[in-house]
C-alpha cells in the first residue's frame, strides 16, 4: 500500500459521470467553491458526441500556485458511472483517493489495493430520502457534493450560499438542495475521516473571471465592432454564436428604439454562413462566421475568393479533432495547415493563435481591425479546450480611447478631391490597395469584384503580366500583415541554453508548469510562444539562436512546424516535434517528460499518457 | 468584344428621366455574349427598367454567381457597384451585402445552372428569408459556357443539340419560389420586352424577395426544335394571364377597362402595380391559387407567363431581425462599442 496522498490546494480530482444524469451542475459547483475559497481551479470537461447515456468526465485541476494547465493523472476519483469504472480505477494515481457509491457490493477484485477507496451509500440515502425519480436522479449529485465537502475540506456555508445563488430564480428548489447537501455530508462526517487532499481558504484568486473562450470570443467581437454574424452550428464552435446573440441582447440595443445593430443569421450551412459573411464585408460591414474543421473544409472556395477579391472577413475556427467527424467533442490543434493555406491556387491567410480566454476577447475584436486593414480573411484560432471550458482568466479589459480601424476606404470627398481610384493599385507600397463601398459616389469609384484575374483597375484580364503583378502585390501584402499581427511573447531561460521550444494556444497553461518542473530539475530552455501567422522575424531568429527548437503542438502532423519549415527555410533536423493529439489536452507531465527526454535527461519520465 | 470601348455620346435628343439620366446612364459594357444571346435583351429590360423607375444607378447592387448570365451585370449600370460572386452562391452574398446597408436596392442576376443545380439551397434559402431583392433568373435550360450539356430546368424528354433526349423531370423555379415564401414571382420571356420591363420595375420597387424567372433561348446550344426552351417553342406556348403596368406615386387611373378587368395593387413604396386581366379569373395575390393554376397550365404544356403572385405588405428579412433603420456599415464606433464601463459589468458577472 502506498502512502495515501496528502496535499493541500494541490491535487487532480475527476468526475466520471453519466450525460444526462444532472452532474454538470453539481461539478460546476464543486468548482466555484473552491475558488470562492480563494483557491484557483481549472476545469475540463471530457465528453461524448452524445445527449444522453453515454460516459463524461470532468476533470478538475486544484492549484494554489496558480497551474491552469492539465497536470497529468488523477488524485481523487469520483467513480459514479459503472460503464468506465475499470478505466477510472486505473487512472488513480499510486496513493491516491477513490470516491464511489456503495449502496450495492462489490467484489474486492473490482478495487486496488494501493489506493484509498472511500464508499458512500449514495443510492441508499437518496432513495430513503426521496420518492420521485427525478428528484432521485439530480439530488443524487448533490449528495456526493455535500460527502465531499466534508471530505476535502471545502466550507459548508460556501457550497450552500452557492447553491442560493444557483437557484435564485427558482427559489423553492433552495431547501431541498440544502438539504441533500447535508445528507451527504452528514452520512461522512458520521462515517468518514476527511481525506489527505484538503481545501484551505487562500487568497489566489483576486479579480479574475471564470469563462470559456467561445463566450469571451464572441465578447471581442462585440466590442470589434462586429454587426454580421452568420453561422450553422457544428460542435465546438456553437456557443460562439450564442455567446454574441447574448451579448448583443444586452449590449447591441439601440437604447431608445430598442432595434438591433446588428444580424445574426443561422444560415443553411457553413457555405452559405461565409458567403454571408463575404457579402457583409463586401458592404462595409464587419461580419464573422465560426466553425470547425468541417466547415472550414467547406468554406475553402469563398476563402479564395475573400483572398483575391479582397474582401475583410473573420472566421473563428473552434479547433477539433479530425478527419471528417473525426472526434467532434475533443480537442486539437489540428487545422492549422488547412486553414493557413486554404482553397484552390496559390493563398496564404493571417492566422491568429489566442492562447486562451483572455486573448480570444483580445484576438476576437482585433481581428476586425486586421480584417478591414487587411481587405482579406482573418481565422481566429481556438480550440475545443480552450472554447468550450471555463478558464480562470484575468479580467477583460478594453481602452476607451481606441478606435476601430476601417482600412484604406475612399469616400466620396477623396473621389472628389480627384484621387486616382484603382481597386487593386498599390498606392502606398504595403500591398494595400483602397476599396469603395457600395454606393459611395453618384458617378465615382463603382467597379466590379470578382474572382477573376483584373488589372489595378479592377479591369478583367488575363494577361500574364498582369496576373503576376497582382499575385505578387498579394504577397507584398502578407508581409505587411507580419508586422501587424500579435508578435510572439518569448521567455528566456535562467541560464544560457541551446534549447528552445516553440509552442501556441492552448497549451500555454500546461507549458506555464512544464517549463517551471524542467527548471527545478536544471533543464533549462527558451520559449516562444508564437501568436500569429505569417510569422514575424523574430520567430526564426529565436530558433537561428538555438541549436535545438522542440515544437510542441496538438495534431498527429507536427503543422505548424510544418509551417515554419516552408515559411522559413529552417533545417527540419533543428525542430524536434512533441506531440499530444489523443483528444485530450496536453498534459504538463507530458510536454516535461518530453523534453528532458529530448535534451537527455532521464529521470522525468511522461506519464504516457499520450498513446503513439 | 471586351477590346471594344463603348463611346460615351449620345444623340442630345435622348430622354432624360426626373433625375436628368438618359437611358445611356444606365449601360454597361460592351456584352461579350453571342449575337443574338436572350441575356442581352434581359440586360437592356434591366436598363429600361431602371430608367424608367429614375433609379439613382450607384444606388443599387448588382450581384451574380457564375455562368454566362452571371456575367451579365458588367453590361448594364456601369455606375453601380457589381460582384460576380461564386458559382450558387450569389444568393448568400448578396444576404450579407443587404444586412450591411438595408438602404440600397440589390438585384441578384443568374442561370438555371447557377440558380437551379449547383445553387438550389441557396436560392430555396434566400426566398424563404424573404431577403428584400429582385432575383432574376436567365433560364436557358441548358450551360452554355461549357457547351451544351442540359440543366436542371430542361424539361422531360427535351432534346439537346446532340440530339439526346432529357430524362430526369425539369425544376420549375416559379413554382418553387410560390412555395417557398417569395412575395413577388413573374415569368416572362427574353423576347417580349414589353412584359418583361414591367415586372422588373414592379420587382425593383417591392419589399421582400422578388423572384422573376425569364426564359432566355440559347441561340448556341438550345434553339433547335426539340428543345422547349427555344425561341419558337416559347413563342408558341407562351400564355400571359395578366399585362403589368407599373406607376410611381399616386397617379390617377385614366385608362378605360371593362369592372373586373383592370386590378389595382398598392406596394409598400407608394407605386402602384396596374395589372390588366388576361386570364379572367387569375387572382395574382392568391398563392394557393396562382400555385394550382400554374401546375394545371404546366400539365397541358403552356408556358404561364406575367405576374404571377405578389403580396403588397411583405416584410423583409431586416422587418425579423429588427434591425436598426441606419445601414450597420454606417454605425460609429460609440454605437458598436459598448466601452469599459459595460465590460467591467460583464467581468462581474463571470466571477
Amino acid at each position: 500500500m502506498s502512502r495515501p496522498l496528502a496535499a493541500i490546494n494541490d491535487f487532480v480530482v475527476k468526475f466520471a459521470n453519466v450525460n444526462g444524469s444532472g452532474s454538470a451542475s453539481a461539478n460546476g459547483l464543486f468548482v466555484k467553491s473552491i475558488l470562492r475559497m480563494g483557491v484557483p481551479v481549472a476545469a475540463r470537461n471530457i465528453f461524448p458526441s452524445n445527449i444522453q447515456g453515454l460516459p463524461t468526465w470532468y476533470e478538475i485541476r486544484v492549484s494554489g500556485q496558480g497551474w491552469m494547465g492539465r497536470r497529468g493523472g488523477v488524485d481523487l476519483m469520483v467513480a459514479m458511472n459503472p460503464q468506465t469504472w475499470d478505466r477510472d480505477l486505473a487512472e488513480i494515481e499510486a496513493g491516491g483517493y477513490l470516491f464511489y457509491d456503495s449502496t450495492k457490493p462489490m467484489p474486492p477484485e473490482k478495487f486496488r489495493a494501493d489506493i484509498t477507496v472511500v464508499g458512500v451509500p449514495l443510492t441508499r440515502i437518496c432513495n430513503a430520502a426521496y420518492a420521485e425519480p427525478s428528484k432521485r436522479k439530480v439530488l443524487k449529485n448533490i449528495i456526493y457534493l455535500g460527502a465531499l465537502t466534508f471530505l476535502l475540506g471545502i466550507e459548508r456555508d460556501v457550497v450552500e450560499a452557492l447553491l442560493a445563488e444557483e437557484y435564485a430564480s427558482k427559489p423553492a428548489l433552495i431547501p431541498a438542495n440544502i438539504e441533500a447537501l447535508s445528507l451527504g455530508f452528514n452520512y461522512a462526517s458520521e462515517n468518514l475521516r476527511t481525506l489527505g487532499l484538503q481545501l484551505k481558504r487562500a487568497d489566489a484568486v483576486g479579480d479574475r473571471i471564470f469563462v470559456d473562450g467561445n463566450t469571451a470570443a464572441s465578447l471581442g467581437a462585440v466590442y470589434g465592432g462586429a454587426t454580421v454574424c452568420a453561422w450553422y452550428p457544428i460542435t465546438p464552435s456553437t456557443s460562439l454564436a450564442e455567446g454574441f446573440i447574448d451579448y448583443c441582447k444586452t449590449l447591441r440595443h439601440d437604447p431608445e428604439t430598442g432595434e438591433a445593430r446588428y444580424a445574426i443569421v443561422q444560415a443553411e450551412d457553413e457555405i452559405a454562413s461565409i458567403g454571408i459573411v463575404v457579402g457583409a464585408g463586401w458592404n462595409g460591414a464587419r461580419a464573422f462566421t465560426c466553425t470547425s474543421g468541417p466547415g472550414i473544409s467547406l468554406m475553402q472556395e469563398f476563402i479564395g475568393l475573400s483572398y483575391f477579391a479582397e474582401i475583410p472577413a473573420v472566421i473563428f475556427d473552434v479547433q477539433r479533432g479530425g478527419p471528417s467527424t473525426g472526434m467532434p467533442t475533443r480537442t486539437q490543434q489540428s487545422d492549422i495547415l488547412s486553414a493557413a493555406y486554404a482553397s484552390h491556387g496559390d493563398t496564404k491567410h493571417v492566422l491568429l493563435l489566442p492562447e486562451g480566454p483572455g486573448e480570444c476577447f483580445e484576438m476576437g475584436a482585433q481581428a476586425f481591425d486586421l480584417a478591414d486593414r487587411l481587405q482579406t480573411m482573418i481565422f481566429v484560432m481556438l480550440d475545443l479546450d480552450m472554447g468550450m471550458n471555463e478558464w480562470l482568466t484575468e479580467p477583460f479589459t478594453w481602452d476607451d480611447s481606441k478606435q476601430l480601424d476601417r482600412g484604406k476606404v475612399m469616400t466620396a470627398e477623396m473621389l472628389d478631391a480627384g484621387a486616382d481610384f484603382g481597386r487593386y493599385k498599390d498606392v502606398d507600397g504595403d500591398g494595400i490597395p483602397f476599396r469603395t463601398l457600395p454606393a459611395t459616389h453618384p458617378s465615382k469609384g463603382a467597379y466590379f469584384t470578382r474572382g477573376t484575374s483584373r488589372d489595378p483597375y479592377a479591369r478583367y484580364s488575363e494577361e500574364g503580366a498582369v496576373y503576376v503583378d497582382n499575385m505578387e502585390r498579394l504577397l507584398r501584402k502578407f508581409d505587411t500583415a507580419r508586422s501587424l499581427v500579435p508578435a510572439p511573447i518569448t521567455r528566456a531561460a535562467k541560464k544560457q541554453t541551446s534549447y528552445g521550444v516553440i509552442y501556441y494556444g492552448s497549451t500555454s497553461p500546461a507549458m506555464d508548469e512544464a517549463l517551471a518542473a524542467l527548471e527545478a530539475k536544471g533543464l533549462h530552455l527558451d520559449a516562444m510562444r508564437v501568436r500569429a501567422f505569417p510569422f514575424p522575424g523574430e520567430v526564426f531568429d529565436f530558433i537561428a539562436r538555438h541549436e535545438l527548437v522542440f515544437v510542441v503542438e496538438q495534431n498527429r502532423d507536427a503543422q505548424l512546424r510544418t509551417l515554419l519549415i516552408n515559411e522559413g527555410g529552417v533545417d527540419p533536423a533543428r525542430l524536434v516535434k512533441v506531440l499530444n493529439y489523443d483528444g485530450s489536452p496536453i498534459t504538463a507531465r507530458f510536454i516535461g517528460g518530453e523534453l528532458a527526454r529530448g535534451m537527455g535527461a532521464t529521470d522525468m519520465a511522461n506519464t504516457g499518457e499520450m498513446a503513439r | 468584344m471586351t477590346y471594344i470601348v463603348k463611346p460615351q455620346f449620345h444623340h442630345p435628343s435622348l430622354n432624360k428621366n426626373a433625375l436628368g439620366f438618359t437611358r445611356r446612364d444606365y449601360e454597361g459594357r460592351v456584352s461579350t455574349l453571342c449575337a443574338g444571346c436572350g441575356h442581352d435583351s434581359i440586360s437592356a429590360a434591366i436598363v429600361q427598367a431602371c430608367f424608367e423607375i429614375d433609379l439613382e444607378p450607384h444606388r443599387l447592387a448588382k450581384l451574380s454567381g457564375i455562368g454566362c448570365s452571371s456575367k451579365t451585370p458588367d453590361y448594364f449600370l456601369s455606375a453601380s457597384h457589381g460582384f460576380n460572386t461564386v458559382h450558387g452562391r450569389m444568393p448568400s452574398v448578396l444576404t450579407g451585402a443587404n444586412l450591411a446597408n438595408r438602404e440600397l436596392i440589390y438585384l441578384g442576376v443568374s442561370g438555371d445552372g447557377d440558380s437551379a443545380s449547383i445553387g438550389l439551397g441557396q436560392f430555396a434559402h434566400v426566398m424563404r428569408r424573404g431577403v428584400n431583392m429582385t432575383y432574376i433568373v436567365e433560364n436557358n435550360g441548358v450551360y452554355g459556357l461549357t457547351k451544351g450539356q442540359f440543366s436542371a430546368t430542361a424539361d422531360k424528354g427535351s432534346k439537346s443539340k446532340k440530339g439526346v433526349v432529357n430524362s430526369d423531370s425539369g425544376i420549375d423555379m416559379v413554382a418553387l419560389a410560390l412555395q417557398l415564401g417569395a412575395t413577388f414571382v413573374g415569368r416572362s420571356f427574353s423576347g417580349d420586352k414589353d412584359q418583361l420591363v414591367p415586372l422588373i420595375k414592379a420587382a425593383l420597387t417591392h419589399k421582400g424577395a422578388a423572384f422573376i424567372d425569364v426564359l432566355s433561348p440559347c441561340i448556341a446550344f438550345n434553339n433547335h426544335a426539340g428543345s422547349t426552351k427555344s425561341f419558337d417553342w416559347v413563342r408558341e406556348h407562351n400564355e400571359a394571364v395578366n399585362r403589368l403596368d407599373v406607376m410611381l406615386g399616386r397617379a390617377p387611373v385614366t385608362a378605360d377597362y371593362a369592372p373586373g378587368e383592370l386590378v389595382e395593387v398598392a406596394q409598400h413604396d407608394g407605386s402602384i402595380l396596374l395589372l390588366r386581366k388576361v386570364a379572367a379569373d387569375y387572382d395574382a395575390t392568391d398563392r394557393v391559387k396562382a400555385m394550382a393554376y400554374l401546375q394545371e397550365r404546366n400539365a397541358v404544356g403552356e408556358i404561364v407567363t406575367g405576374l404571377l403572385y405578389v403580396d403588397p405588405e411583405a416584410d423583409d428579412l431586416h422587418d425579423a431581425l429588427n434591425t436598426v433603420p441606419t445601414p450597420l456599415n454606417r454605425l460609429s464606433d460609440a454605437q458598436l462599442t459598448p466601452g469599459s464601463a459595460a465590460l467591467a459589468k460583464v467581468n462581474a458577472r463571470l466571477r
